[in-house]
């Protein structure tokens, strides 16, 4: 690990002000994600910004129904908070889906939605991965490919989105709350948070530098049958080949989000209005433009199958 | 890598060969190619087992490494290190995390307990009993985590924290094999002796009800 300066912030504004001002500077909040890149010198921060004191850990109503969480919140305290269980029920499960309970006792609401991918080659770093290294390359095309993505791909990057809560926030609608160096604040729709690969695959989400989440705020309520399906090489404690994360209502109509397929919580607004005609019409709307490789070209009726059985499920 | 009289050799005689090839992969890449200037060090406290500690160690230091090249309690176990095999679990504040992700300096009067904290061999806590009494291991490497995330799966269950395979999520999470398998599968054991694991974690769990 390279060395680095640390510090705690003592307010959020202060916190994405240092984060400005200091050259090479990362927040640290669990340090799950960003540790183990740390160890691997995949990320290398000169000065480390710890968040962990700022009083961002608390779970509120929101004057129009919703819930604001903050950044802070830890993954095991979000998926057994009583409100979520009983009106975000897709958030739990997907919460409850990944990684470990050590993991989730420590993981934050922020650093899950910034978790970087699990793609073999970014954390190798003898191979090249334009992710890692802007320009090296990108050693998935053509090399083991069966966890990456089959829609929103680029010829520069074809690596996958590893997070579970992030496909059920994008199926709940959530929003991003934000406090920039400036102090001014502002609320990015999480569709409109992540990017696609393009040509620059290491620049991830709409943040800007020194750009600090304070909250993920849920909108009121949508009721409907909430399921989180994943599908993992093991029963447990694995990253999703392909995860589903759908809410279905009584009349039949609902919305959906996939995760291990693309670059972030897949969701297409016309494939919503087709869950009434099935899983297979839904899916062809949502992966339409899938372009697969011959290693995971399983994956685009593994998604069908999935939210078939989702569907049926949610049908009682 | 760490210094040398850090190691409490009296301890690790007949290990002394090992325990320093253990040493040198477990230090931190950096340290070796030492840029110009020494590493950030940095003070801080930890209150271990009851015991109240001040540090002063390089910022990279990993709270695994505080606890076993600094403290010397060497219970806690480095598997992996990088938060995928369990055998670091410790319980901060009473929770149970991977001590090997995360920074000693993030701690800063935390409590934390460990193995050693658990139980003595003469007074062992009654998971350790239980563990020895069901066999719950072939090696042993991975006890200490597998022991420490046990005792935190009964109080998360307890608390009425939900795991993947809970079937009523707005239900008191039932006690049972399906429930203990999920909630311990952060911690590999790779001599297999899960299934006494998971009888050593019924049998506490029963004298607890
Ligand atoms: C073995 C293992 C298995 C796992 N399995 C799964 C799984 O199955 N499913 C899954 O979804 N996840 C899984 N994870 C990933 C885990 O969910 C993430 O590591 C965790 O959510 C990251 O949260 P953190 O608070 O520890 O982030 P950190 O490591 O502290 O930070 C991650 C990133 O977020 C940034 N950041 C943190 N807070 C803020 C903030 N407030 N504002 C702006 N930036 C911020 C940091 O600078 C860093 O870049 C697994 C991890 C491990 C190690
Ligand atoms: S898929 Fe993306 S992350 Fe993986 S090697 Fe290619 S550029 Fe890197």
């Amino acid at each position: 690990m390279k060395s680095f300066t640390y510090e705690r912030a003592q307010s959020p504004a202060d916190a994405a002000a240092a984060a400005a001002r200091t050259e090479g500077a990362k927040f640290i909040a669990g340090g799950t994600n960003l540790l183990d890149l740390m160890k691997l010198e995949i990320e290398t921060p000169t000065h480390l910004i710890d968040v962990n004191a700022l009083a961002l850990d608390k779970i509120e109503a929101t004057p129009d129904g919703g819930l604001r969480i903050g950044a802070l919140v830890r993954n095991t305290d979000l998926a057994a908070d009583a409100r979520v269980r009983r009106d975000y029920a897709v958030l739990s499960r997907a919460l409850l889906a990944g990684a470990s309970g050590q993991l989730r006792n420590k993981a934050t609401t922020a650093g899950n939605l910034l978790q970087r991918t699990r793609c073999p080659y970014f954390y190798d770093t003898n191979q090249p991965c334009n992710k890692r290294l802007p320009g090296s390359g990108c050693a998935a095309i053509g090399g083991f490919s069966r966890q990456h993505a089959i829609v929103g791909t680029s010829k520069a990057c074809i690596a996958t989105h590893p997070s579970d809560m992030a496909v059920a926030m994008r199926v709940l609608d959530a929003t991003v709350d934000t406090v920039q160096p400036d102090g001014k604040t502002r609320s990015i729709a999480l569709d409109d948070f992540y990017r696609l690969p393009g040509e620059t695959p290491h620049i991830e989400t709409t943040l800007t530098k020194g750009e600090l989440i304070t909250a993920v705020t849920l909108p009121k309520p949508v009721g409907g049958t909430q399921i989180y399906r994943k599908v993992r090489d093991r029963a447990s404690y694995a990253f999703a080949l392909v995860s589903v994360a759908a809410i279905v209502q009584r009349d039949g109509s609902g919305r959906v989000a996939m995760g291990g397929v693309a670059h972030r919580p897949w969701h297409v607004a016309a494939a919503d209005s087709e869950i009434p005609r099935g899983a297979r019409a839904v899916t062809a709307r949502l992966l339409a433009d899938a372009a697969t490789t011959h290693e995971n070209a399983f994956k685009v009726k593994l998604a069908e199958r999935t939210l078939a059985a989702v569907l049926a499920k949610a049908k009682g | 890598m760490q210094s040398s009289k850090d190691f409490d050799l009296s301890r690790r005689t007949v290990l002394v060969g090992a325990t320093a090839s253990a040493a040198i992969a477990a230090a931190p890449a950096g340290a070796h190619a030492k840029q110009a200037g020494e590493p950030a060090l940095s003070k801080f406290s930890l209150k271990v087992n009851g015991t109240a500690h001040q540090l002063e160690l390089d910022l990279r230091t990993s709270l695994l490494d505080a606890l076993r090249e600094h403290l010397h309690l060497t219970g806690t176990k480095k598997g992996c290190d990088h938060g995928q095999c369990g055998a670091c679990t410790v319980l901060v504040n009473g929770r149970r995390i991977n001590s090997c992700l995360t920074l000693a300096v993030m701690h800063d009067g935390d409590e934390i307990k460990t193995i050693e904290g658990l139980g003595t061999p003469d007074r062992l806590h009654p998971m350790q009993a239980a563990f020895v009494k069901h066999d719950g291991y072939q090696c042993g490497y991975c006890t200490p985590g597998q022991i420490c995330s046990a005792v935190a799966v009964l109080d998360e269950i307890k608390a009425g924290i939900p795991s993947h395979v809970t079937a009523d999520l707005n239900a008191q999470p039932q006690l049972n094999a399906t429930e203990l398998r999920e909630r311990m599968s952060g911690n590999i054991c790779r001599c297999g002796a899960y299934s006494n694991i998971v009888d050593a974690i019924t049998d506490v769990a029963g004298s607890q009800a």
